[in-house]
Formats: structure tokens, sequence, C-alpha cells
């Protein structure tokens, strides 16, 4: 037992799966929390918030803290000493973060987008690129469920270098886990791309609405762009599903599971409370969706 | 002319059904602009006809040519998005993971490297089965300038509310705090923020209400779903006399909405008698703020 589970550590890479949607609020964030704690029963598991927006899985999380760590993002600054205002700079930058006013450079670091064009072609060095904020990472463990939080600094318009560098940070650090679910951002576009293009799977959550239904089309668009295969859960499911179910039917969609509207259900979530012990229709949904993982692995 | 915009930082709270039924009780006096480019849905309660429909270019990708490469490297060298790959002995520009910058086609030694400018989307001008006009757009996958896009729909709606004597402009915006929010609040008049009273509801409540300030509007909010958690919508009630934010109304756990968006109507088309009377108070309340 032990031997293999030391063999499977070296030999299987994390399985890096995506939860995500168009639309927002349909219920990603309550199946990434419930999918990874329950797999985090007899699986080594890492959650990770990548909607840095709006960051709300460590809401339901419980554990020891361990990380607590501002990220950065590089700038330029301009080094006024070392500048002879050639005026090339402002030409350069494409995200016109850099203005020439008079006998200064002006730079607009909430549009600069880190490229180092400026920083690397300016012939005296006058733009050396400095640390910004960017947002944080925090960190907690309970038995084996890892969580990593990425939130973006308030101010901060652009949400991919920071879901980029959170990924990196995956990376670099926690290889070695049975199971990745990546709690992505709604839409379709650059941050939930940044979010969901190196999973290896993914699952679209959506509601039996015509808006969710309309938005999980969109989501649909875009991971066969990116190649990326995928299945559907329907959350909030009642008398209404039929639009949604014939919708994958005829776009040759697994359906994997149904997580059903009821009140109960809302509430819970209101409390930040998970909802697989309490609700025996989550637990089976959930049971339902490992053994389709597992399936895939 | 007054422009109103509704965020919520969490998604799926109700923006579109509120936007939809603020809407329909003024709809000879307003212009719609459905600013959350990204996962729009208004029109599917709105049903706009479109009048005008436009490309929408912004931002540039970098192209290689082949023929003309050297493959030197050195544009895979300086990409800080790792965007250039090898791939049958040349180089080529991974498209969704170049961001636009340029830096390649400063550096390249042979000018192999092209910038064409990309289109993005498209933006329409429309009017609406309600009669209101209405502007909109549809930002491509993967896209990003999508900040960007949304001062244009901006820009069509002030022009649209301009040109048919609208008093008023209400904005659909996006969840998040990201650009196209940040773009959806700047030159706005008020802010609403739609909430629910759950965990996750209050904690993005803050947050996009930190950005929002930032701005220095008047804002107001309504807590939707009031009755699901009414510990939590205490919280959410002491926030907002904490912070100075007029509370607009509190709406019901109610099927209502989900009706509503399966019947592709505003939430007092399918039952008048409780959210003609609830809606009204709303923009009673709100153009006295204004």
């Amino acid at each position: 037992m032990i031997w293999k589970a030391a063999i499977t550590s070296v030999t299987t890479k994390a399985m890096r799966l995506a939860i995500a949607s168009g639309k927002g609020g349909t219920g990603k964030t309550t199946l990434a929390v419930n999918l990874a704690s329950f797999l985090a029963q007899e699986n080594e598991t890492l959650l990770v918030d990548l909607d840095v927006e709006e960051p709300n899985s460590g809401i339901f999380i419980q554990g020891q803290p361990t990380l607590d760590q501002d990220v950065a993002r590089k700038v330029p600054q301009w080094e006024q000493s070392l500048c002879t205002l050639c005026g090339k700079c402002p030409t350069w930058c494409k995200f016109n973060a850099l203005l020439r006013l008079g006998d200064t450079i002006l730079v607009l670091p909430e549009l600069c987008h880190s490229c180092y064009a400026c920083s690397e072609l300016c012939p005296t060095s006058a733009l050396p690129m400095q640390d910004m904020p960017l947002g944080a990472f925090r960190g907690i463990k309970a038995g084996k469920l890892s969580f990593l939080e990425s939130r973006l600094e308030i101010g901060v318009e652009q949400a991919s270098p920071l879901i980029d560098k959170t990924l990196r940070y995956v990376d670099e650090h926690h290889k070695a886990v049975d199971y990745q679910i990546l709690d992505c951002p709604p839409g379709t576009s650059c941050s939930m791309v940044s979010a969901t293009k190196t999973a290896e799977f993914a699952i679209l959550v959506t509601e039996p609405t015509p808006f969710g239904l309309h938005d999980l089309t969109l989501a649909v668009e875009t991971l066969r762009i990116l190649k990326i295969p995928f299945a559907v859960v329907l959350n909030r499911s009642g008398d209404h599903d039929h639009d949604v179910e014939d919708y994958c039917a005829r776009e040759s969609i697994p359906l994997w599971a149904k997580i059903p509207d009821q009140r109960r259900i809302a509430h819970l979530y209101s409390q930040g409370k998970l909802l697989y012990e309490a609700v025996p229709e989550v637990l089976a949904a959930l049971r339902a969706i490992k053994t389709k993982l597992e399936a895939l692995s | 002319m007054k422009e109103i915009v509704i965020i919520s930082g969490k998604g799926g709270t109700g923006k579109t059904s509120v936007a939809s039924a603020m809407a329909y009780l003024k709809k000879d006096e307003l212009v719609l602009a459905d600013c959350d480019v990204d996962a729009a849905d208004l029109h599917l309660i709105m049903q706009p006809q479109n009048h005008s429909e436009d490309d929408y270019y912004s931002g540039i990708k970098a192209v290689i040519d082949t023929g003309a490469c050297t493959n030197c490297g050195i544009c895979a060298q300086i990409c800080r998005f790792d965007a250039i790959e090898v791939k049958d002995g040349s180089h080529h520009v991974v498209t969704l993971d170049c961001e636009g910058c340029g830096y390649c086609f400063l550096r390249c030694p042979v000018n192999a490297i092209s910038i064409p400018t990309q289109n993005v989307g498209k933006v329409y001008l429309a009017d609406t089965r309600l009669g209101i006009p209405m502007a909109h757009a549809r930002l491509k996958i993967g896209a990003d300038n999508s900040g960007k896009l949304v001062a244009r729909v901006k820009r069509d709606a002030r022009k649209l509310a301009s040109e048919k004597e609208k008093a008023l402009i209400l904005v659909d915006g996006s969840p998040g705090i990201g650009c196209p929010v940040i773009s959806s609040l700047s030159g706005a008049d008020y802010v609403v923020l739609v909430t629910e009273p759950t965990r996750s509801g209050l904690s993005d409540l803050t947050r996009v209400w930190d950005l929002a300030r930032r701005f220095d509007l008047k804002t107001g909010c309504i807590i939707n779903k009031a009755d699901l958690n009414p510990e939590v919508r205490d919280e959410i009630m002491e926030f907002l006399a904490d912070k100075g934010i007029k509370l607009l109304a509190q709406l019901p756990y109610h099927d209502d909405f989900t009706q509503a968006i399966i019947n592709g109507k505003a939430l007092m088309e399918l039952n008048p008698e409780p959210w003609n009377l609830v809606f009204d108070q709303i923009w009673t309340n709100l153009l006295k703020e204004l």
C-alpha cells in the first residue's frame, strides 16, 4: 500500500480539472468546494480559487493557514536623471501607459501590461521595472485538502496576469497531488481563458434557464476553441431541465450530474457551509462525478 | 442625461432581472446599454431588433511571416507571455497567448513580424420589443479589451439617448471588479449594487463597493433574495448604513425571477401586482438621490 502510494506520486501527475461557466452565479464555487472536499476524503486534492476578482471558495474551507503572500507585478518607473527625453517610449507602448508631458515621462501603471518593451528598449535604461501590488495568495491545509486562494488587488484592471502567476505557483509547489480543482471566473473573455487553458478537463456548471443555456453555449464554444474536453453539471435542476438536456444531447456533451433546486441548498450556501454531508442528492452527484473522473485518468 | 449602472461583484445575484424590470417601468424615458459584453443576457428579455451592426476593432496581435523569418529566436526570448512557439522548425505566434504588446515587432531584426489590428467583437444599435433603444455588443471568445468595448457601448448609448431625447441611460454591467466593470463605472452618475444575503454575496459586495467608491458616485443597493438568510441580510444592512449606501429595496427569494427569465419577460409582465409597486418604489428612491 505504501509502495503503491509512493509509486503513484512519482509516476502520475495531478489531474487538473477546471470548474467553469459562462454565466456568473450558476454554482461554480458550490461545485468546486464540495467536490474538492469530497475528493480529499481519499485523495490528495488541491483547490485553487482563480476567480481572483471575487474569490469565494475560501468562505467554505476551514483549516490551518499555510500561506499569506503578496503578489506583485512589474511596471516601469521613470528615472528622470537617466532620461534624455528622446520621446520614443510613448510610441512603443501599445497600451498608452507612457505619456510625455513637456519634459516629464508619465507612467500610468493601471494601463501597463508588463511587457518590458519600454524598459528593455530604452537606450539609457531610464525605465527600470519595479514591483507594483497585483494581489495576494492565501493557503489553507485541512487533511488531504490543500487550498490556494488568489485575490486581485482592488483597482487593478487585468485579472489574467494574476491567474497566470497563480498557475505557475501551482506548478512549482503543488505537483504532488491527485487532483487540482480550479474554481474559474465566469464569462468567456481573457481571464476565463487564462484560468481554463491549462486544464485537462473542464466541468461547465449551468442552470436550466434561458440565461444559463445561452451562456453555456458560449462557454462550450470557448472550450472547443481551447480543445479542452468537458462535461456539464446542471445546478438548480427542476421542472425545466429539458432545454439544457436537449442541447447537451444534440451537441454530444456528457451531462454528468444534477444538483436539485432546493431552498435548503441555497440556505446552506448562504451560510458558507458545505452541502454533501447534509444533502443526499449532492453526495450522490459528487460520487457520480468522482466515478467519471476516475474513468478519465 | 443621467447614467445609472447596475453591478453586483458576484454573478447571478439578479442584475439583469433588476435591469429589465427597472427598464420596463421607464420604457419611454430611457436607453439601455448591455455592458456585460462577455456573457450578455439582457437581449433574451428585451429582444432587440438591430438596426445597425459594426465590427469592433481594438488592440493588435503579432503575426510572423515564416517566409521572411530567419528563426533567430529573439522574439521567443523576449516575449513575456510565452506566446511564441516553435513548430516544425519555424516560429509561430500562439494568438490566444499573445498580449498584443508589439515588443516582438519592435525587436525583429528582419521585420518578419506584423501587428494587425484585431476585430474583437461586434457592436449593435437596436430597438427592443418594448420600444426602448438599446446599445449592446458581443466580445469574441477569449478576447481582451473588454473595457474598451464597454466604453464604446456606453458612448453609443449616450448618442442614442441624445438623438431620441431620453433623460436616462440604464447600464447592465458585468460581474467582477476588473476592466469591464471599471469601464462601466467611468462617467456614470449613479451605481446600483445588487447583492444577496449569502457569505459570498457580502464578500463580493464589499469588494465591488471598495472599487465603486473610488469613482465618487452616489450608490444604492438592492438586496435580492433578502429572506434567504436574515442574519447575513442584517450584516449587509449594517454595512450599507456604515458606508452611507442607500438601501433601495429588499426583494424576496421568489420563483417569479426564474419564471420571468424562462418566459422572456420582465418581472411585472409575468406578475404585475407586486412587482410594479416594488420597482416603482425603487425608481422613486433612486431618483430622489439623483
